[in-house]
């Protein structure tokens, strides 16, 4: 008998006009001492199965059938079981440690609640058990640093207290649901190191809910895929990352950027498997294509931005440097790989190239042209139309109120007011097929796109000012991994067809690794060092590249 | 779904709005009776058979006749008549066409005003933004009523008194407009700062397009959804504000009354008996206010994202 049982569990949700079946028969059995990796894109399924579990199903949501039994007792039952449960014998780690503590109280003060609502232990005894497990969860100054406040911790400290909280009660299950997904990856770590030690020393039971193939792979024993609400595999995590059964599965992993190797495309595998050409770049007969010159075409020297927060005093005391002295180039026709953990700047280097925010200090050289100080408009118009950019978040990169073919058709009718409206929508249509959209889209309004379509559209639109520099900022880190390939995939074959320079901006070093040319690492607003992108994964010179290049958590190709 | 067709009418259904809205019975109820007054008080030729400021068809015989239901009341008189013989249901119709033309006249300039100065505010910031928002805090702290009764005064002394009949109702409109902007000052500088860091008015700028035309075209429609919640409370209290200036006499004329003017002529004949000539027009704006009041707090939950 398992520790944990599912059996035939299905999730329904009653919407208002249809009924979305959230899981569909799972089955998973998870034993103690194990972590199950639980993983799946958006909707899939996953947290449902594990909010299923503390019986945390929102309205309209309810579990239509199917029973969970945990070592022994069926939870669905009698409603009073999950309570006695709940925080007892199941622990819960939530994703955004930002959210999951209670800002106005000490970290001891939310501790010794918990352990007392749970435990039978008097306030001394409570302190020292709370301050037992800071220990445990690698907090130092344990004793001290039961007294701050949640704002006083760091992240990734914040979500050690968090874990200590769902310890607080000796649970012998845990479920952790994206612990790691709102950190950065040295500190993503740390996390799954405890998170692994904890179950070897407390022989706990795990469920890793995440989207993470990499974490996935360097935590889990077992993983089980879902998509849909299905389970589509389950088993050891080494055969399922590299003898998938499922084509599902097959798809999900070969979409995943290796960090082992570059290769040349991602594998789309469909059902309908009809985008395994390069795309049809219909716009390319519209382009005034520049030929490549060896030369750069950005130049950045010196490049500084201190971001000063008090409006009344320009003093030096409250400003924040942002970006400290970075320098680079790129030359035309190469990606260029700007690689940093949060803070790091290198959003800011991104919007004041494109002149969204002006340098404090330093130029910017498009085209052997000083762009920072133009004031011009005209001038400055010229530019506009040469660099573009895409955003990371495909959701508020689009203006709800507008149809796709108006967003799109902004930029045309600026940049050529003598356009002809048959001309423009022609123009619309060869743009919404390059990015393998369909022309019925132009009627439609954003909303009722999903992630990657809306990328699409941004990248349409980024487009229509035939752009020499293609500024692309996380334009993938919103979107699951196998719409990402296919974005990968359309910008890599966008840039091939239509000599396109981009700088690509990203925390994620397998990514990178498969989209640039050449990366520039940065840290606290300053360039650790630049390289090519084989040279820097083979033989990194900074201290601080091999340190994320360790702590990555490293994935391998299926596919040679 | 390619096969849709995308119409007004199919949006309209399609969407969450409508949907909440015929689930809401408080919401249909407010709707219908706004319906109702507006039609009566819009078309009022057409649906009272009596012209209440036409003199020659008004007969001092019929004055001061309690409501039809009571012992002395007249079947052509439903609600009774006024000291002057007027029939008082046309005469509170009448009335209440003043009052909704002042209140949206009033709250159209106060949206126009204060959307103007907020969202420019918001999007320009800087010594600008700052200089506007504290000319909103400095004038709630006046109270709207008292800064309604300023600017009436100061418009009775430039204006010349035969003319101040005539302007009375622009005075009434600006007053009113003037005393509540703050408001939409304030929500749609607070709705802008949100939109104006959302990536598509980066995106927006980065294409080249001008600061107006991004303002207006891309900006101004997405924080429309809490200008309209504020816009349709602030219609409620316009028409309240009406009628407590016209109730303290300086708002409309007595020659073309609004309901606060009818309630205010109606207050002097209520210790005499005559409760109806003041009765029925305070429950008729009560109704009005209200029904706009549960309308607007429907709107406020629906519209809200935060409550969806």
């Amino acid at each position: 008998m398992s520790f944990l049982k599912i059996n035939n569990l299905s999730v329904n949700y009653e919407m208002r006009r249809e009924t979305v079946f959230a899981a569909k028969k799972v089955n998973i059995n998870v034993e103690k001492g194990e972590i199950l990796g639980l993983v799946g894109e958006s909707g899939s399924g996953k947290s449902t199965v594990g909010n299923a579990i503390i019986n945390l199903i929102d309205e309209p949501g309810k579990v239509s059938e199917g029973s969970i039994i945990l070592d022994g007792t069926n939870i669905y039952e009698n409603p009073e079981n999950i309570l006695k449960l709940r925080g007892n014998k199941i622990g819960l780690i939530f994703q955004d440690p930002q959210t999951s503590l209670n800002p106005i109280l000490t970290i001891g003060e939310q501790l010794i609640e918990t352990i007392q609502t749970h435990l039978k232990l008097n306030k001394e005894e409570a302190k020292n058990k709370a301050i037992n497990l800071l220990k445990e969860v690698g907090i130092k100054d344990a004793d001290v640093r039961f007294d701050n406040y949640p704002h006083q911790f760091s992240g990734g400290m914040r979500q050690r207290v968090v874990i200590s909280l769902a310890l607080c009660c000796e649970p012998e299950l845990l479920i952790a649901d994206e612990p790691t997904t709102a950190l950065d990856v040295s500190i993503q770590s740390q996390i799954l190191d405890l998170i692994k030690r904890l179950t070897k020393e407390r022989n706990l039971a795990v469920i890793l809910i995440t989207h993470d193939m990499g974490v996935i792979s360097e935590t889990t024993n077992r993983v089980a895929v879902m998509k849909n609400g299905d389970l589509v595999e389950i088993g050891p995590t080494k055969e399922i990352l590299t003898n998938p059964k499922e084509i599902y599965t097959k798809a999900l992993v070969s979409s995943v950027p290796p960090t082992n190797k570059k290769i040349n495309r991602f594998k789309i595998i469909e059902k309908e498997s009809k985008t395994q050409s390069e795309t049809n770049i219909k716009i390319l007969n519209r382009w005034t294509k520049k030929e490549i010159i060896d030369q750069d075409l950005v130049e950045v020297k010196n490049l500084s931005k201190t971001f000063d927060d008090n409006f009344f005093t320009e003093s030096s005391k409250n400003s924040v440097m942002a970006v400290d002295g970075v320098s680079f180039s790129i030359k035309e026709g190469e990606s260029f790989g700007l690689v940093g953990e949060s803070g790091s700047g290198k959003s800011t280097i991104a919007k004041m190239i494109v002149n969204l925010y002006s340098p404090s200090a330093g130029d910017i050289n498009f085209d052997n042209v000083c762009i920072t100080n133009i004031t011009n408009n005209k001038e400055m118009m010229k530019f506009r139309k040469q660099i573009q950019m895409i955003f990371q978040d495909p959701y508020s990169s689009l203006n709800g109120r507008l149809k796709v073919k108006d967003i799109i058709s902004e930029p045309i009718k600026l940049h050529n007011p003598s356009i002809s409206s048959q001309e423009i929508d022609s123009y619309i249509y060869d743009l919404l097929e390059s990015v393998e959209l369909t022309q019925q889209s132009a009627e439609r309004y954003p909303h009722e796109f999903s992630g990657g379509q809306r990328q699409r559209i941004s990248i349409a639109r980024a487009l229509a000012t035939q752009p020499r520099l293609l500024v692309c900022d996380e334009p993938t880190s919103a979107l699951d991994v196998s719409i990402q390939a296919q974005i990968l995939n359309l910008l890599k074959d966008l840039q091939e067809q239509l000599n396109l320079t981009i700088l690509f901006i990203s925390h994620d070093l397998p990514v990178v690794r498969q989209m640039c040319d050449r990366i520039a690492v940065l840290k606290n607003g300053k360039i650790c060092e630049i390289s090519e992108t084989e040279n820097l994964f083979k033989k990194p010179s900074h201290e601080y590249t091999r340190e994320l290049l360790t702590l990555m958590p490293k994935i391998e190709s299926i596919y040679n | 779904m390619d096969n849709k067709k995308y119409t007004l009418i199919s949006r309209i259904k399609d969407s969450d709005i409508y949907f909440s809205f015929i689930k809401s019975p408080t919401a249909i109820l407010s709707t219908v009776i706004l319906v109702i007054i507006f039609f009566c008080s819009f078309f009022v030729e057409l649906v009272t058979p009596y012209n209440p400021f036409d003199p020659s068809s008004l007969s001092l015989m019929d004055a001061f006749t309690p409501p039809s239901w009571t012992e002395d009341g007249l079947s052509k008189f439903i609600l009774g008549t006024d000291g002057q013989g007027r029939d008082m249901l046309s005469t509170i119709l009448y009335g209440s066409r003043i009052s909704l033309i002042v209140g949206f006249s009033a709250v159209i300039f106060a949206l126009v005003l204060g959307v103007g100065l907020g969202l420019s505010a918001g999007y320009f910031g800087g010594k600008y933004e700052m200089i506007v928002m504290r000319l909103t805090d400095v004038q709630l702290t006046v109270p709207s009523i008292l800064m309604a009764l300023l600017v009436d005064g100061i418009a009775r002394g430039i204006i010349s008194r035969e003319m101040h009949d005539e302007m009375a109702i622009y005075v009434l409109i600006f007053a009113i407009g003037i005393s509540e902007w703050p408001q939409f000052a304030r929500v749609s500088r607070a709705a802008t700062l949100v939109e104006k860091n959302k990536d598509y008015v980066s995106a927006s700028t980065i294409i080249g397009v001008s600061n107006i035309i991004i303002m207006f075209k891309h900006i101004l429609p997405n924080i429309m959804r809490p200008v309209l919640v504020i816009g349709t409370i602030g219609l409620a209290l316009a028409i309240i504000a009406e009628a407590t200036l016209s109730f303290l006499g300086v708002g409309v004329p007595p020659t073309t009354p609004s309901l606060g003017t009818l309630i205010r002529l109606g207050n002097d004949f209520l210790f005499s008996g005559e409760w109806w000539i003041t009765f029925f027009p305070a429950i008729f704006l009560v109704l009005l206010a209200f029904s706009i009041n549960l309308l607007g707090d429907w709107m406020r939950d629906t519209l809200n994202p935060k409550l969806n």
